[in-house]
Parts: C-alpha cells; structure tokens; sequence
C-alpha cells in the first residue's frame, strides 16, 4: 500500500466518523468491513486497513469508546 | 483508625480462618482514601445484592482500545474518591512467574496512582491494577512499560491469552504451555490491543485434562495435553497403591470408558478406549504416566452465560502435533485461526461469540469455511442430527 492510498483510506474513515458524529457509530470490525469493499479495486486487502486504522488510533485523529463494544470517536467528543 | 464508613455487612466476611478480600481491601484503605471509599459502595452492594457501577464510558490509553475496564459509582458525591474505579489490564507473564522485585514495583504503582489494590490474575488471566482514574491511566500504563509489561486484552477483541504452569512445574504436562501461549500472545499483540471482533474472543492453553485453566468451559479456543500412545504401567508401583488403596473401587470403576481391569496382579490398560481423561494417572501418579506421543486437543466455541447461556467446547482437532507445529513457529495453527477469524468475521453478528455462530449457521459449513474435513470425534452427541444424508458409495 503506497502512502498516498494509505492516506486516502484514513481520510475517508475519519471523515466517515466526523460526518456521522451524534447520529452513528461505527464498530471498528464494521468499518474495516466496508473500507474493505470500497477499496478492493485498488487491490486493498483486509491487513492494509486495518494498518490504515491502526495509524489514525497512533496519531490520535480518532479514539476508541466503549459501550457494550468498541466505536470509533472523534477525540474532542470522548 | 477510626472507620470513614460503618461496614457490617463486610466484616461478617472477615469472621473464620481464611484469607479475606475485606481484609485486603481495608488493609489497603489504611493508606488510600478512594479505598476507604471503595469499602463504603461494596458493603451497600451486599445490602442491595447488586452491585453499584456503571459500565462503560471513556476508559483507556492512547492509541489502545483495550486494556482497560472502566467502572464509574452511581454514588460519586457519596463516595468521591471511587467516582472513577477503572481496572488496568496486564499481560502476566506465561505461568504466572513473576520476581519480588517486579511484585515490589508494581505494588509501588498502584499505591502511588491507583488504590492500591491488584487483583493476580482474575478469570481473565490478566493482572489488574484496581482503582485508577482516567488522569491517572497514561502514568501506570508509562510505569508499566518500564517494568517490561504490556496491556491486555478487553472489549470485541482476543482477550490475554493464559496458560497453566505446564512444563514448569507440573510432571503431567503435555506440551510446553508457557512457550505456545508466550508466542501467541506476541504474534497476536495488535488483535489484543485493537478490538476488530465481533465479540471477545480467548485462547487458553491446558497441559492435560485436569485442564487447570478451565480451557474447555471458558475459551473459544482450547487446547488441551493429550497423547496418542499407550498410557505407561510401572506394575511394581501399581502393586504398592493396591496395599494402601481400594484401586479397583477408586480407579477402575471410575475410568469413564471402563478400559482398565486386572489380570491377577497385573493391570491392563485398553488404551484404543481410553479418553485420556487424567483420572487414573492422578490417583496413581507414580504408577502411571502419559505416552510419549504427546500433543493437545483443540476444542472451539466455550463461553460463559452471557447472551446465548453457557458452551462447553466441541472437539476440532483430536491431536495437533503442537511440539512439530512449534518447529514451524505454529504455522499451520496460525492459518487455521486466521481462518476461522475470516470466516467469523464475515458471517457472525456483533457480540455473537465463535460457538454460537458454529450453532447456528451449522458445524458442516463452519468446517467447510475453515478448511478441515469433518471426522467422528467431532460428533458432541451421537443420533442429535437426523438429516444425515449418505451418497451411494457410502453406507
Ligand atoms: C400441515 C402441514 C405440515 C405439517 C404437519 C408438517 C410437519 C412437519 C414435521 C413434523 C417436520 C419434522 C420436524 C422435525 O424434524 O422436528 C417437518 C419438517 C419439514 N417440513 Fe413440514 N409440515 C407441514 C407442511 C410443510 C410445508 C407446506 C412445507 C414446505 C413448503 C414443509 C417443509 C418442511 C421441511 C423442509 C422440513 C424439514 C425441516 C428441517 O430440515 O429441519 N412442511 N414438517
Ligand atoms: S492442566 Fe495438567 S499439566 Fe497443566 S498444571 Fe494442571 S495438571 Fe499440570
Ligand atoms: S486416562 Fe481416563 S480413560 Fe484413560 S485409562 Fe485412565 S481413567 Fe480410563
């Protein structure tokens, strides 16, 4: 996965978060999921988005909640 | 001291000769204000017979989203010093080993950021430092890395994996608990850290079928010590356990298969039936031993009530060559697991744990999904399933 893809699939789920922020949230399984699909013509696999997850979490552009299960939050909503 | 509340209810628990939590907790309570607090909430629980947190909300470190386990009082003016009483999950070392320096350090932690209190290795397997607030999480989870630890497993994710303490201590182990369950853990430290499940998911690692870790009711993935040859008969030995005990009474017809008799003096193991359950070799340990083709049972899909009620697990593998495997640095095993965490991911639901889903979709298209031929031992009830349909070569 080049940086450039990379950075693609980040911007789309964090922006995915910010544009649900109050009304949806997103279980981390279920994004992956979705990024999965969206990404897969561009030969994406499954461990490339959750790499992509994994350094959005390390750079703090979204936290983790917990209600029953684990979401994705935006940091100044947590 | 004078007591900040009046707990009678607690103290009834310190009555008798054993070791008491209440104790502990007041021991604690001594040096900690939010402990004092902490005794005030749970003797209120055992009035009410619920207890009084509040699950949920923001609980954690930067960058994880497991590890910890927050836990609020519905009482915070009442008790302000549990307002928050998050729990700090830690990976304990495989067989739970551990050296006075490392137990005097992280005492040091918990008195200096959290109540002071440490729960060894709970249900869970995790060590628990109790009683943190969430300003004080980065600074424990700091001093922690520091003494070479790391955070466990909680929520959607693949809990800390535990093992018993095996080869190390315990002549009746099978297979080196501590190393498999050490790799694992390493290999597997993102899927501990990150939660991508459906729901919790655990691997527990037993040397035998005494089964010390309880792998067989408590984790989707249990591997259990077994072997493959003949159980081996010192007869000398067996002759001096017949002096002192009724051996017939308390062992023969306690075998679950009724596989063992006696020809005159001489014991007779059918070992094709024995299902290598432990019982003989516990009552008679220095008369009999496991055989040298050792390896572990793999059973899948135990769980506690929650949801769905309680499984025990089912047998998947009769025998996996663990010490081979181990050569291969668990290869095959870890192919074996990514597939059932592919096939569990695509077809569970959210909080559905890998045995319901096995349940409900079916063991044929579960075993179609993983990738292993469906065999006998894998049949939990015999005549459960009338729908069996046989093709012509078969009858
Ligand atoms: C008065 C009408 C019916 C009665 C009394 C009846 C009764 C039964 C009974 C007693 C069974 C066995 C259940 C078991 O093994 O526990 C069964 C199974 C089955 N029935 Fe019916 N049935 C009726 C109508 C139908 C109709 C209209 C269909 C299809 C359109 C149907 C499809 C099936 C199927 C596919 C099974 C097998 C289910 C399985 O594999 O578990 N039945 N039925
Ligand atoms: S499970 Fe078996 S091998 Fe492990 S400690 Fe218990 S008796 Fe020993
Ligand atoms: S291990 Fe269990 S099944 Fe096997 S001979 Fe001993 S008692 Fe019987």
């Amino acid at each position: 996965m080049t940086d450039e893809t990379k950075k693609k699939v980040e911007d789309k789920i964090v922006g995915l978060v910010k544009e649900y922020a109050g009304k949806k949230r997103f279980k981390p399984i279920d994004i992956v999921k979705e990024m999965e699909k969206e990404f897969a013509s561009e030969g994406l696999t499954k461990d490339d988005i959750k790499a992509a997850l994994k350094e959005i979490m390390d750079e703090e552009k979204l936290v983790y909640g917990y209600a029953g299960g684990s979401f994705l939050a935006l940091p100044e909503n947590q | 001291m004078g007591k900040k509340h009046q707990t009678p209810l607690l103290d009834e628990l310190k009555k008798g000769k054993w070791i008491s939590f209440v104790r502990e907790i007041e021991r604690a309570a001594e040096k900690s204000e939010r402990t004092e607090d902490l005794l005030g909430q749970v003797e209120e629980s055992y009035r009410d017979k619920v207890n009084h947190w509040k699950h949920g909300g923001m609980a954690g470190v930067k960058s994880y989203g497991a590890g910890m386990v927050g836990r609020f009082s519905e009482f915070p003016d009442k008790y302000p010093g549990i307002k928050e009483c998050h729990s700090m999950r830690i990976i304990p070392s495989a067989g739970f080993f551990y050296n006075s320096d490392f137990l005097r350090k992280l005492a040091d932690i918990s008195e200096k950021y959290a109540g002071g209190l440490l729960n060894f290795h709970g249900a869970t397997g995790n060590i628990q430092v109790l009683g943190m607030s969430q300003a004080e999480a980065e600074d424990v989870f700091q001093a922690v890395a520091e003494l070479g630890f790391d955070l466990g497993g909680s929520g959607s994710d693949l809990r800390t994996p535990s093992c018993c303490a095996g080869q190390a201590r315990c002549e009746f182990a099978n297979y080196d608990t501590m190393k498999i369950c050490h790799d694992l853990t390493e290999e597997y430290l993102d899927e501990l850290h990150r939660p991508a499940f459906n729901y919790k998911f655990k691997l527990k690692f037993s040397g035998c079928a005494n089964d010390c870790v309880a792998s067989a009711a408590r984790s989707d993935l249990a591997f259990i010590g077994t072997w493959k040859d003949k159980i081996k008969i010192n007869q000398d030995e067996v002759k001096n356990y017949v002096k002192k005990l009724n051996v017939q009474k308390y062992v023969l017809d306690k075998c679950p298969t009724k596989c063992m008799w006696f020809e005159g003096e001489k014991l007779v193991i059918d070992d094709e039936n024995c299902v290598k359950c432990m019982h003989c070799i516990n009552v008679l340990p220095k008369a009999l031993r496991s055989g040298d083709e050792k390896g572990a049972s793999i059973l899948i899909g135990a769980k506690a009530p929650l949801v769905t009620g309680p499984r025990m697990g089912m047998m998947l593998v009769p025998f996996y060559d663990i010490n081979e495997d181990a050569k291969n640095d668990y290869e095959w095993l870890k192919g074996l697991i990514s597939n059932m965490w592919e096939f569990w991911d695509e077809y569970g639901v959210s909080r559905e744990r890998i045995g319901e889903l096995i349940g409900r979709v079916g063991l044929n298209t579960f075993l179609e999904g993983i990738g292993l031929e469906p065999i006998p031992e894998m049949v939990g009830h015999p005549r459960s399933n009338p729908f069996i349909k046989f093709t012509e070569d078969e009858d």
